[in-house]
């Protein structure tokens, strides 16, 4: 394979030739970097959309097969559209609005939420040199950004005026800024290894060896990736952390009023978040795009990213569902001072450079 | 500045709502996620079962009772079936009375199946739904192969039973009860360790055993109380006396005692089948003296039996005539509704609704 194809198939040179490209049809220079900055947010955009719309498609395979049955095998080699056809029938279907909801409110929350699960994709460095911007805070941007998906929930919950979405809403804030901490924690540990903030920098750190994944620098490694596993689950509201859905109890919790395309748009934004924390796990502890050279690097980031949404599929059809005071304990009592002994000890280790 | 306040709000959970198993309103008083106060409310599912039965033949009673309590439709052609049999004094041939221990007991497998199903998911496990599910399908195949019917099944009749079993019947019925002691395992490993499942049923709900009396509670929620009751050894009936089994008893009251109750009974009643299995007798299935015009002498009789959710019951008055005058009917879980807003408050909504799901109600039982 020569180095030009192995170019082209690592994407590097994609945004210099669509730059290049507006360059020749005549906009001034500051317009041209507005258009192509616009076109590289929405290819990210398409391409995340279609992740999550296999995302979904995916998750109710393997439901299907843990339950002994297929799952969707209509449309398609084993109903490989099927989410497709489903995106369609919700956007001609019929958007309800009731009388009683706080409009402006009950409008926000799904666009919030939409927005704010993609705004994590400006710094994640989907392969090598194919990062949207390489900011120097970039992992803390993305715990930042990640957040405004609570205001949404609540947004829901209260514009419905339902009391089902206003439990909903309440739970899943509740839960998720319970769980940011022990989150932010588990992150800041890798941080105390790197020493940068940046993606990139996270990556380019543990390039080389496979050793060199910060899941293998025992004991701090480990613990804090089943840590971050944890609370990730519980960010994204899933199984057996999913009380603010919790259908059994709230029939469907914030999005109960929602229908057709508002109701969409929060279930898309579920599995894009949920790709959003598998991939952060990938960059911060599996090493990122770094991977076997003859395979490209935003491949091995891809494959990786599924094989931790593989793990958080499996924990769904496996658990029950915790109670919401159980769940709080959990975090508070258990989760948050591992995290922090966890944290401070590795802090302790690098100061005196005991073993790096 | 003024106190802070904190009002209470009325949540109306059905009667339309995914874990009241049917059409069950229960009007809650809540203080944030705890409940204050249940309000059952009953009656979306009356469909005047007993006053239909009054207006029809004695045999024409059964298929309607079918849909009295139709997770186990078997209990109720039996239990009625018993109560007639009893006004008439009619004599059932031993075959008959076997092959409907070997019916009531699959029924109450496949009964407990979904039980074990529908209760992991309300406690948000999916996958053991799927599971149970899958094992009753091999006793629906049974009832199918039989009656023809796998939900309302008019098999038991005034005398006997409606048709024989094929012969194909007992190994496929010894095949199904190998593979469904074969993955109990499955079951139990699931969630009986799961800590998920304790933390969410060990200690939940305590129905205690002087609450459950008063309110006449039975069946296997009174038995996971710590009440050693059973009408199989109780009240004898049928030929329940020539097999052995055991009455499984569980003493905390909460919900993980009463899911373990049912798995355990489960194992019994595969006890009995196989034991009339291999008891077997030829001869006849019908007492040929019953007639479609059935008439039995004018009297009073209550038979009762034990069903999956507690005593079923049928209390009949006859005037000598081809109809029944009154048909009563009992069932268990119009007791365990009852008794529900006694012991189920001030816990979270969530405990209720694994309360509510290991009480095992289900609505046409209640509402008839």
């Amino acid at each position: 394979m020569n180095d030009h194809l192995l170019a082209v198939l690592e994407l590097h040179g994609l945004f210099q030739w669509l730059y290049d490209k507006l360059l020749t049809v005549g906009l001034p220079e500051s317009w041209t970097t507005v258009v192509a900055y616009g076109s590289l947010s929405v290819i990210v955009f398409g391409v995340l959309a279609l992740v999550a719309l296999y995302l979904i498609w995916w998750e109710r395979k393997i439901a299907g097969h843990i339950q002994q049955r297929f799952g969707p095998m209509r449309h398609g080699w084993h109903g490989w559209y099927q989410t497709i056809m489903d995106a369609i029938k919700l956007l001609q279907k019929e958007d309800i609005r009731i009388a009683t909801r706080d409009r402006v409110v009950f409008f926000w929350a799904p666009v919030i939420c939409f927005v704010a699960a993609f705004l994590a994709y400006v710094v994640m460095p989907f392969g090598d040199r194919l990062i949207v911007a390489d900011l120097n805070i970039g992992i803390l941007y993305i715990l930042a950004v990640t957040t405004f998906t609570v205001i949404s929930l609540i947004m829901a919950g209260w514009g419905s005026n339902n009391k089902y979405a206003l439990l909903g809403g309440m739970r899943s804030a509740a839960q998720m800024v319970s769980y940011e901490v022990p989150m932010v924690a588990s992150v800041l540990t890798v941080i105390v290894f790197v020493g940068s903030l940046s993606m990139v920098d996270i990556v380019k750190s543990q390039s080389g060896l496979i050793f060199n994944w910060y899941i293998f620098r025992v004991p701090f490694g480990p613990i804090a990736f089943l840590t971050y596993i944890v609370a990730a689950t519980a960010e994204v509201n899933r199984t057996p952390f999913d009380i603010p859905e919790a259908e059994q109890e709230l029939v469907a919790g914030y999005n109960v009023e929602y229908s057709g395309m508002k109701f969409a748009m929060f279930f898309l934004a579920e599995f894009v978040n949920m790709f959003t924390v598998a991939a952060i796990a990938v960059t911060l502890f599996f090493g990122g795009w770094n991977g076997w050279q003859l395979v490209p690097s935003w491949i091995w980031f891809l494959g990786k990213t599924m094989l931790v949404i593989l793990l958080l599929m499996l924990f769904r059809w496996t658990y029950p569902r915790l109670r919401v005071d159980q769940l709080m304990e959990f975090s508070w009592k258990f989760l948050v001072p591992v995290t922090f002994a966890n944290l401070i000890l590795a802090g302790v280790f690098k100061q005196l450079h005991w073993y790096w | 500045m003024p106190e802070l306040r904190t009002e209470e709000f009325i949540v109306n959970m059905g009667p339309h709502h995914p874990s009241t198993h049917g059409v069950c309103r229960l009007v809650l008083t809540m203080d944030g996620e705890k409940i204050i106060k249940i309000e059952p409310v009953i009656g979306y599912l009356h469909r005047a079962i007993e006053k239909i039965c009054e207006n029809r033949t004695y045999q024409q009673c059964i298929p309607i009772l079918d849909r009295f309590e139709y997770v186990t439709a078997m209990s109720c052609n039996y239990v009625f079936s018993l109560a007639a049999e009893r006004l008439g004094q009619v004599e059932v041939p031993q075959r008959a009375e076997y092959l409907r221990v070997i019916m009531l007991e699959l029924n109450r497998i496949a009964s407990h199946l979904i039980f074990y199903g529908v209760t992991a998911m309300d406690i948000g496990a999916y996958t053991p739904f799927l599971y149970g599910l899958r094992e009753r399908e091999l006793i629906m195949d049974l009832f199918e192969m039989t009656c023809g019917q796998r939900l309302t099944y008019n098999y038991i009749r005034i005398g006997g039973v409606s048709r024989d079993i094929p012969p194909e019947f007992v190994p496929k019925c010894r095949e199904a009860l190998k593979i469904i002691s074969e993955r109990m395992s499955d079951y139990e490993g699931l969630l009986n360790e799961n800590p998920i499942w304790l933390v969410r049923t060990k200690g939940i709900a305590i129905l205690p055993a002087e609450l459950a009396v008063a309110y006449g509670v039975s069946g296997p929620v009174l038995r996971a109380s710590g009440v050693q009751y059973d009408l199989r050894r109780n009240d004898p009936y049928s030929i329940y006396e020539r097999f052995d089994f055991d009455i499984p008893v569980r003493y905390h009251g909460d919900c993980y005692d009463r899911y373990l109750l049912r798995l355990d009974e489960i194992r019994q009643s595969m006890r009995i089948v196989s034991q009339a299995l291999d008891s077997l007798p030829e001869g006849e299935i019908k007492n040929k003296k019953v007639k479609a015009n059935f008439k039995p002498p004018a009297g009073e009789v209550y038979a009762r039996i034990e069903n999956t959710r507690g005593e079923l019951g049928v209390y009949l008055i006859s005037d000598g005539s081809a109809k029944p005058l009154r048909v009563k009917t009992r069932g268990g879980s119009y007791n365990q509704l009852q008794v529900l807003p006694h012991y189920g408050t001030n816990m979270l909504i969530a405990d209720l609704v694994a309360n509510f799901a290991t009480l095992d109600i289900i609505m046409p039982e209640v509402d008839r």
